[in-house]
């Protein structure tokens, strides 16, 4: 165990895979000199055989990784931002999600798709989206979003192994943010949340970038006597429903913190399947905290606006506490 | 593996395939000659600025400039009305000026206020004037490839003789769209003009690792007129685009320029901050400066006899044209929190 940054967690979670398994590929614009900070060294480590700058090419890219993967390689096709994976979409949603279904089961598909995801630091719109719901809706993709450098570390070393396609998703701009980090094997299942923080008048949801905020948010909350129970699903597909659902029967309210737009975002699906389990015991109507349903801006004092915070997260529990 | 240490960025020099006809080409009068310089002034000045306030840390969000890139700009948009359209890429802000964009509006952009020319919505990779034919920057790479191709189709359909020009890199000379937009673009003989501004870099790929061949070369299998040109020689580019323009406007369809030229600062500010290691040596950088295009129209400016008096007053002029769009963009207010909510549908 020791402190390390978030794109360090994933940096070693990754070569101890690729160290283990010969079949793994790592491929992606500018990994060599990796702006996000994930991919350094690997090229230098593991070799240009396994390691590969390409073209600007997210059509063929994707492609490419369905194909690599279906011919018997372990394949990690890093996008860089998550809204080049709408560049590359087509083989992402009409071959990925779909292709081992539709022959009948014939071949396996372990990709890792690596983006980093979201708002926050002046990009606009063409490099600030959470497009995790848009993934969940696919059906044959498995969606991560780490929320901690030790899950992080858990959790890309899972999707790696995962013989299915799954994106793992890092909040955009966290990669310096620290945390404990365990040595060596450490493996966190996909589809298992995490109970942050246990309280008992309210469980707050919160994923990936908004987990910070939300943990804020517990804190104050719990200064003014509330106490909140604090979930991270580290993944929204498949997504761990038992465990929110054990916490709202408990708690009897439920917040959910994406900083996807509304329409449809990962909250949508959680409050709606939440609260269809647990529709008895609910005090109140679960409530969304989130993006409304606009593009990004790139001033900084309107991307505020847009991104929930703590106090947005605040307001909507006091709101369901009175 | 050869192509993947680091070297020069692109092997061959500009002149050396050039294949654009220099047979009939017009001279440059010298008045035209001066007006390109000074717009590429204009445009050197306004993002060495950015460069400096981007390290004082007074901008919000990055910034791609295309210092040393300036004479693909100038070149091309003087040929240009405001009502034919241009769309560029991430490295915009040149084109925008080239193509009469308000330049204290485009800083006010880049600021994130009010007053900017997106109302602080878009920032410095969406600078766009569409009242002046400014499609836009676009923060996908590729991404202007295809608006543009549809630009020019609407003005096919018009049939007042408008054109379209997408500016766009090397690296975007890679995705799919820039081979469909050539196809239909031949088919229908769109009056697009496709103007890949080769500098070197696919962001922090030297060109000759991520790019097979040549790309002006990419436009011959659709029996569209494809050149490279050496686009740091703003005449050069004046050529080759008023040719490609002039043709496109006679309904004779759509062009390929490949301007080779050099990018002579990050592929953003302040990279290094963040890159693992560096991909250029500081030595190519060097060589390059020297055959930058603000330099080579001086020259030929002063051979024709303009002045150094004449100079330093278009200097000064720019100058001041520079501080004032600073100091309209440090002053003006930043946007209203209910803009953020407005602008998703018409
Ligand atoms: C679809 C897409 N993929 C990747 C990126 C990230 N990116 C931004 S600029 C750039 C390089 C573009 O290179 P080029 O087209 O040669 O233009 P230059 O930067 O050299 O002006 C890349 C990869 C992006 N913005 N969009």
């Amino acid at each position: 165990m020791a402190k390390k940054r978030m794109v360090q967690a994933i940096n070693e979670g990754i070569a101890e895979e690729m160290a283990r398994d010969p079949s793994i590929v790592l491929f992606g614009e500018d990994v060599e000199v990796s702006p996000i900070g994930d991919t350094r060294n690997l090229f230098e480590r593991f070799g240009p055989a396994r390691v590969r700058n390409t073209p600007i090419s997210e059509t063929v890219m994707t492609g490419m990784a369905v194909g690599a993967a279906a011919a018997g390689y372990r394949v990690i096709c890093h996008l860089f931002y998550g809204n080049f994976i709408y560049t590359g979409f087509d083989a992402i949603a009409n071959q990925a999600a779909k292709l081992r279904y539709m022959l009948g089961g014939q071949i396996r598909l372990p990709i890792t798709f690596m983006a980093v995801i979201g708002g926050g630091r002046s990009v606009a719109a063409q490099h600030s989206d959470s497009m995790h719901p848009t993934l969940m809706n696919l059906g044959g993709v498995k969606v991560v979003m780490p929320g901690s450098p030790g899950d992080a570390k858990g959790l890309i070393k899972s999707s790696i192994r995962d013989d299915s396609p799954v994106f793992f998703l890092q909040a955009a701009g966290r990669g310096g943010e620290s945390g404990e980090v365990p040595d060596g094997e450490y493996v966190i299942p996909l589809g298992k949340a995490i109970i942050l923080r246990p309280g008992s008048n309210v469980t707050v949801v919160a994923i990936g970038s908004m987990v910070k905020p939300a943990q804020r948010a517990c804190d104050e909350l719990a200064k003014a006597g509330v106490s909140a129970e604090l979930i991270d699903p580290r993944c929204v597909m498949p997504f761990d429903f038992d465990t929110v659902v054990d916490s709202v029967k408990r708690t009897g309210r439920l917040v959910i913190v994406d900083e996807a737009r509304r329409t449809c975002s990962a909250a949508s699906e959680i409050a709606a399947t939440v609260t269809e389990r647990t529709f008895g015991t609910l005090r109140a109507p679960a409530r969304r905290v989130t993006v409304e349903d606009v593009a990004m801006p790139y001033s900084p004092i309107l991307e505020k606006a847009v991104i929930p915070d703590h106090l947005r997260i605040m307001e909507a529990v006091r709101g369901l506490m009175q | 593996m050869e192509n993947m240490r680091l070297h020069s960025s692109t092997d061959r020099q500009p002149n050396d395939a050039a294949p654009a006809s220099e047979a009939a080409a017009p001279a440059a009068t010298t008045e035209l000659l001066l007006a390109m310089y000074r717009l590429m002034l204009l445009i050197r000045t306004t993002e060495e600025r950015l460069a400096k306030v981007q390290a004082s840390g007074a901008l919000p969000g990055p910034v791609h400039l295309s210092v040393g890139q300036e004479a693909v700009a100038a070149g091309v948009c003087v040929h240009l009305t405001d009502r034919d359209w241009i769309t560029s890429n991430h490295r915009g802000h040149g084109h925008f000026l080239a193509k009469s964009g308000d330049l204290p509006r485009m800083i006010a952009e880049v600021f994130g206020r009010a007053t900017g020319v997106c109302g602080g919505k878009g920032g410095s990779m969406h600078v766009a004037d569409v009242s002046k034919g400014i499609l836009g920057a676009n923060g996908i790479v590729g991404g202007g490839i295809g608006l543009g191709t549809g630009a020019a189709w609407a003005e096919q359909l018009r049939g007042d003789g408008n054109v379209a020009v997408v500016f766009f890199g090397d690296g975007a000379a890679n995705q799919g769209v820039m081979f469909e937009a050539l196809n239909i673009a031949a088919l229908w003989k769109l009056p697009l003009i496709l103007v890949c501004e080769n500098n070197g870099f696919s962001e922090f790929s030297p060109s000759a690792t991520v790019t097979a061949g040549e790309i002006w070369r990419r436009a011959e299998p659709f029996g569209v007129p494809g050149l490279a040109v050496d686009g740091n020689d703003v005449v050069a580019v004046w050529r080759a685009a008023g040719t490609a323009i002039a043709r496109a406007r006679a309904g004779a369809g759509s062009t390929l320029i490949e301007a080779r030229t050099y990018r002579l600062r990050g592929h953003v500010e302040a990279e290094m901050t963040f890159l693992s290691k560096a991909y250029r040596e500081d030595a190519e950088i060097e060589a390059r400066r020297a055959h930058e295009p603000l330099m080579q129209a001086r020259r030929k400016l002063e051979q024709a006899g303009i002045t150094a008096a004449t100079f330093a007053g278009i200097e000064a002029e720019v100058l001041a044209q520079v501080d004032d769009a600073f100091k309209f963009a440090e002053e003006s207010p930043w946007p209203a929190v209910e803009s953020a909510y407005t602008h998703m549908f018409s």
